[in-house]
């Protein structure tokens, strides 16, 4: 008999209650920074696609929805020659951007990707590629590593001598 | 056995090891760089560490270095050892100071050494804070990408590519901390090996150029077990694909055959596969006019119809097999069209000499070695063969040879054969006896203990009359001049003061006789109770095989064809312009009502033909190849035929089907079609084991071709469908178009590729071997099918030739080979294609003087009805009296040789 009048006068509390609802879609609700929403490939500082087409994101992929093929440019710097998520497999955990040694592919905060049919979640790269460099707006990963694919010669990156001279005799 | 204490756990190793390969066999984790099973050991990278004791008091103990540790009875290790830990951990960061850290876009990435080593040493986080060492890379030519600044210093690709192959354009350079490995100036690699620096070097340095034009990861690409289909040996190779075309070939370890080292034209020539020749769809000539050249798709219903309305259009089919498809293709194609139909699809000179050599091989006394015993010869005589260009991976097997004989010097100063850089240190440039008799100079000239270049009947004689200083039986050589008379002498002396002699030809020079002259030696050598070894290079994958099956000469078939007999041909991949002159083949094909071509290159054969069915290639065939030692190997797909492509054999099986032929034995299946063969040919009666069968499962698994990690298994088909279709089945194998299935040690045959816990790169090969360097953990992969019948003596060959005797008018050609361009298939890749030489005349110095030409001057020569005109190169070692032409290179297809020939004059 007391659960009873305790029930009601629960239900009763929660109809007076400041609502949790948000109204969705005409109320926006407010996302964390990392919220992990859909995936992007960001660009460096110079404007060039920051992927190198390391395979490493779809490695760690736990769905295996990324698929992407690598290949170079005159000057051997490699890129990818598509780069293609199907997001209908996607569980948008955050492994891909973790793995990514370039930051290059980031997870945004949008989260709206309601679709009628599941080919529409195929995303390939024209539709990944953003313009900007999202998180990380200085980081650009052939300034630092040790390979000259035009954006620099041997030697010139941050952190590196410039090449060794090996008919040097001096000791 | 010696018994060790390894943290104080007794364990039994062989005798004679090292500390080091004696932990790996049993199955222990030390990091190593510098030591390679087959370079052995240096001592120089400081990282395989571990600390001995002196006996089991003494608890302090002292670091050594486990590659240049005998692990003699007693000894006592500890490999957990917290002092020798820290000490490793110093050594790789020590290492890895001015390391890019550029994995990311290195093509080593994921299957590197160095990475493996850094996490198994515990090495995690960069403290140095300094500026790195850089370096200038240079172009190293079409197979192999340089990349210094990654370099550790190890060593191992210089003593490969010098020491091991005996390359000499590359080297160390500099000093101090500036040590380059590269070559003097920019340029192509030039040793025929330097492919084999891909796996060699632990690092990122040496990549593979081909692959970087199609990069994908070892995880994700779907490998297979495989045979190489550009020479005879049969070198087993690890093919790996992705998104539906071929990749990469990698070494595959087989103790007997290619151990750890393959030859270029193995590892690069595969990009044919994916080429602009390939085809990959019926192709039909509807107007019935072939020389439009207009072939025009069709279904692959359409062209079984076109195939039936063919079959009851023609009166006689001849079938015509190939040396380059696999058996049980060729027999397929003989059960089609009847035994007394099939070709063999060989000319008729080289099928007498292939013939010719399994008899020898078959009814002889002395074994035909594999190239693991090759290496272990201690005289060599190679009679008329330009190893290196024929059969590439027995030169290097040949050039380890030579360091054999002089082991005993090594033996006598009780230095370990393992310590390589004592052991060179003692032997210096010591070297076993290996001669070499060819009509021109050879790879090998540099470790021959003498050369002599004669013609091809000369060398003949001088065999005959070597055997019969070994063995008076054998007949003499009367009429030998005194100088050749002294090099026999000198040879048999040679031979008969070794434990292992070994001879070397083949069908090179074209001669009947120089094949009987080495199994004259070789069956004196045997008479004198010794294990002689007598090996026959073959032109392609399979010739062997299909000699064994036989058939009908191409003279025979061609003139049944002309003789109006036979009205139609069916080609299996066979480019009949590479067998005969272009002119015969024009006429045949020509007076043939339809001709048939399953293929996978469109060829000149194929332009002329009525109707062509996609075959598929190496990469998407099973079957069954058997090398030139007699071992029969089987290939597997790794990757179903796309589209309308099938494979040979299949697009036969249809054929079959659709004509109604009742047949007792289905022959849709490799199985049936095996035990066929073995019912039908006794020699072939282990041909059902040589892999495991079809439902061979482990644990009720397959096993499977992609790996554990493979990704984007969602995302691949995505662009055509969201609806991920089922992995192909693959009812012909026990393996799997799948990541699911038994990812243990399967048996060697069917091993897709060598990955361990903490071991992703091909060194986790150490983890497939029962002991370092020793037999795979899952047995053998192939069967012998030639075994010597050792009752017997052989009946020596009595027939001499006639001493060359040059004429001024009638010059001899013979054939040059060369690694990349002779061969056919390799031949239309991008990166074989830009080693390729241009065609030339080859004469030696003094006869081109006395025909007033020079280096680089056009000559014509007229070959019977062929006409050439080519650049004369001027080959300072080729014998006088002959002219030496390039075999099978674009331009010199079909041209039959050895023949007669004349220079004309301008």
């Amino acid at each position: 008999m007391l659960s009873l009048v305790k029930g009601i006068w629960t239900v009763f509390k929660h109809s007076i209650r400041k609502r949790e609802t948000v109204l969705y879609p005409e109320e926006k609700p407010s996302l964390h920074p990392r919220w992990r929403g859909r995936i992007i490939l960001s660009r460096d500082p110079d404007g060039e696609e920051r992927c190198v087409a390391c395979y490493l994101c779809a490695a760690a992929c736990p769905a295996d929805c990324i698929a992407l093929q690598a290949t170079q440019d005159e000057h051997g710097r490699r890129y990818p020659e598509f780069f293609r998520i199907n997001f209908s497999r996607c569980i948008f955990c955050g492994f891909c951007e973790e793995a990514c040694p370039t930051y290059a592919i980031q997870l945004t905060n949008d989260f709206e990707m309601g679709e009628y049919h599941r080919h529409n979640f195929v995303y390939e790269k024209e539709h990944l590629l953003i313009n900007g460099s999202g998180k990380h707006p200085e980081y650009n990963f052939y300034r630092v590593s040790g390979v000259s694919v035009g954006a620099k010669d041997s030697g010139e990156g941050e952190n590196e001598e410039p090449p060794v001279d090996i008919h040097s005799l001096m000791p | 056995m010696a018994r060790i204490y390894i943290d104080n756990v007794q364990y039994e190793v062989p005798e004679g090891q090292n500390i080091l390969s004696a932990c790996l066999s049993l199955g222990f984790d030390i990091p190593y760089f510098c030591w390679h099973p087959a370079l052995r050991s240096v001592g120089s990278c400081r990282m395989c560490a571990v600390k001995q004791f002196r006996d089991e008091n003494d608890a302090r103990g002292h670091i050594v270095m486990s590659c240049m540790t005998p692990a003699d009875d007693g000894t006592r290790i500890s490999i957990d050892d917290n002092d020798v830990r820290e000490f490793r951990a110093g050594v790789i960061e020590w290492l890895m100071i001015n390391h890019p850290h550029d994995c990311p876009v290195c093509d080593e990435g994921g299957e590197c050494h160095l990475q493996d080593m850094t996490v198994m040493s515990g090495h995690v986080y960069r403290r140095y804070r300094f500026k790195k060492r850089t370096y200038l890379n240079q172009n190293l030519g079409p197979f192999i990408n340089h990349e210094m600044n990654r370099c550790i210093q190890c060593y191992r690709c210089v003593r490969f590519y010098r020491d091991y192959a005996g390359g000499r354009d590359f080297n160390v350079f500099g000093i101090n901390n500036r040590i380059y490995f590269g070559r003097c100036n920019d340029g192509t690699l030039e040793n025929e090996f330097s492919g084999n620096l891909v796996e060699v070097c632990p690092t990122g340095v040496f990549t593979d150029k081909t692959l970087r034009k199609h990069y994908a990861r070892k995880w994700d690409m779907q490998t297979a077990p495989s045979i190489c289909p550009h020479c005879g040996l049969g070198c087993n190779i690890i093919v790996g694909e992705r998104y539906g075309s071929l990749r990469r070939i990698l070494n595959k370890y087989n103790h007997d055959v290619n151990g750890y080292f393959l030859c270029d034209r193995g590892r690069f020539g595969y990009e044919f596969v994916d080429g602009p020749s390939r085809i990959r769809q019926p192709l039909s000539r509807h107007d019935g006019d072939r020389s439009d050249g207009s072939l025009k798709a069709v279904e692959k219903k359409e062209a079984l119809d076109l195939f039936k309305g063919i079959s009851m259009d023609s009166a006689r089919t001849l079938g015509i097999g190939s040396p380059r498809a696999t058996l049980e293709a060729n027999f397929s194609l003989r059960q089609l069209v009847g035994a007394e139909n099939f070709c063999c699809g060989m000319s008729e000179h080289e099928e007498r000499l292939v013939s010719s050599i399994i008899d020898i091989l078959r009814n002889g006394p002395t074994y035909s070695p594999s190239l693991r015993d090759v290496e272990m010869c201690d005289a060599v005589l190679i009679l008329g063969e330009d190893v290196t260009n024929v059969a590439p991976r027995m030169a290097l097997s040949l050039r380890q040879s030579v360091r054999e004989k002089p082991m005993e010097i090594a033996d006598s100063l009780r230095i370990p054969r393992w310590a390589d850089a004592s052991v060179r240190q003692a032997v210096q440039d010591e070297k076993g006896p290996l001669f070499i008799v060819s009509p021109m100079g050879s790879g090998l000239d540099d470790i021959a203990a003498r050369t002599l270049h004669i013609a091809p009947d000369d060398i003949a004689r001088l065999g005959f009359q070597v055997a019969h200083e070994i063995d008076p039986d054998s007949p003499p050589v009367l009429d030998l001049p005194d100088e050749l008379g002294r090099f026999a002498a000198h040879i048999s002396a040679a031979l008969k003061s070794s434990r292992r002699p070994l001879i070397v030809s083949g069908t090179s020079c074209g001669t009947l006789s120089v094949i009987q002259a080495a199994a004259n030696i070789a069956w004196s050598l045997s008479r004198t109770e010794r294990i002689a070894a007598l090996s026959y290079t073959l032109p392609e994958c399979n010739t062997l095989g299909l000699r064994l099956i036989g058939g009908l000469s191409m003279t025979d078939c061609f003139q049944k064809v002309l003789s109006g007999e036979v009205d139609s041909l069916i080609i299996l991949e066979n480019d009949l312009y590479r067998r005969a002159e272009a002119l015969l083949v024009k006429g045949v094909l020509a007076k043939c009502k339809h001709v048939i071509v399953i293929d996978h290159i469109l060829n000149r054969t194929g332009k002329e033909s009525d109707l062509i069915l996609p075959a598929g290639t190496f990469a998407e065939t099973t079957g069954t190849l058997v090398s030139s030692e007699g071992r029969c190997q089987r290939q597997f797909s790794v990757m179903p035929p796309a589209g309308q492509t099938q494979e040979s054999r299949i697009w036969i099986s249809d054929v079959m089907a659709a004509l109604g032929k009742d047949s007792a034995v289905n022959y849709s299946t490799i199985e049936n079609i095996a035990s066929e063969i073995a019912r039908e040919f006794p020699v072939f009666k282990d041909l059902t084991e040589v892999s495991p069968p079809v439902n061979f499962r482990v644990f009720g698994q397959k096993i499977p071709r992609q790996a554990h990690r493979y990704s984007g298994r969602t995302a691949m088909p995505a662009n055509v469908t969201v609806h991920e279709p089922k992995p192909p089945d693959d009812p012909e194998s026990p393996l799997s178009f799948s990541m699911e299935g038994y990812s243990g040690i399967p048996p060697a045959s069917v091993t897709p590729r060598f990955w361990a816990p903490s071991w992703n790169s091909c060194q986790a090969v150490n983890k497939f071997q029962k002991e370092i360097a020793g037999v795979s953990t899952g047995g053998d992969s192939g069967k012998r099918l030639i075994e010597p019948l050792t009752t017997e003596n052989g009946v020596y060959f009595s027939e001499l030739p006639e001493a060359f005797n040059f004429d001024n008018t009638k010059w001899v050609v013979i054939q040059s080979f060369h690694i990349f361009g002779s061969e056919e298939l390799s031949s239309l890749g991008d990166s074989v294609s830009q080693r390729i030489p241009n065609p030339y005349i080859g004469l030696n110095g003094d006869d081109a003087a006395s025909l007033g030409k020079d280096n680089g001057c056009m000559a014509q020569l007229i070959i019977g009805n062929v006409s050439l005109k080519l650049p004369v190169r001027i080959i300072p070692t080729l014998c006088s009296g002959l002219i030496a032409l390039p075999v099978g290179i674009p331009g010199l297809e079909g041209v039959n040789l050895p023949a007669m020939g004349k220079i004309m004059e301008d």
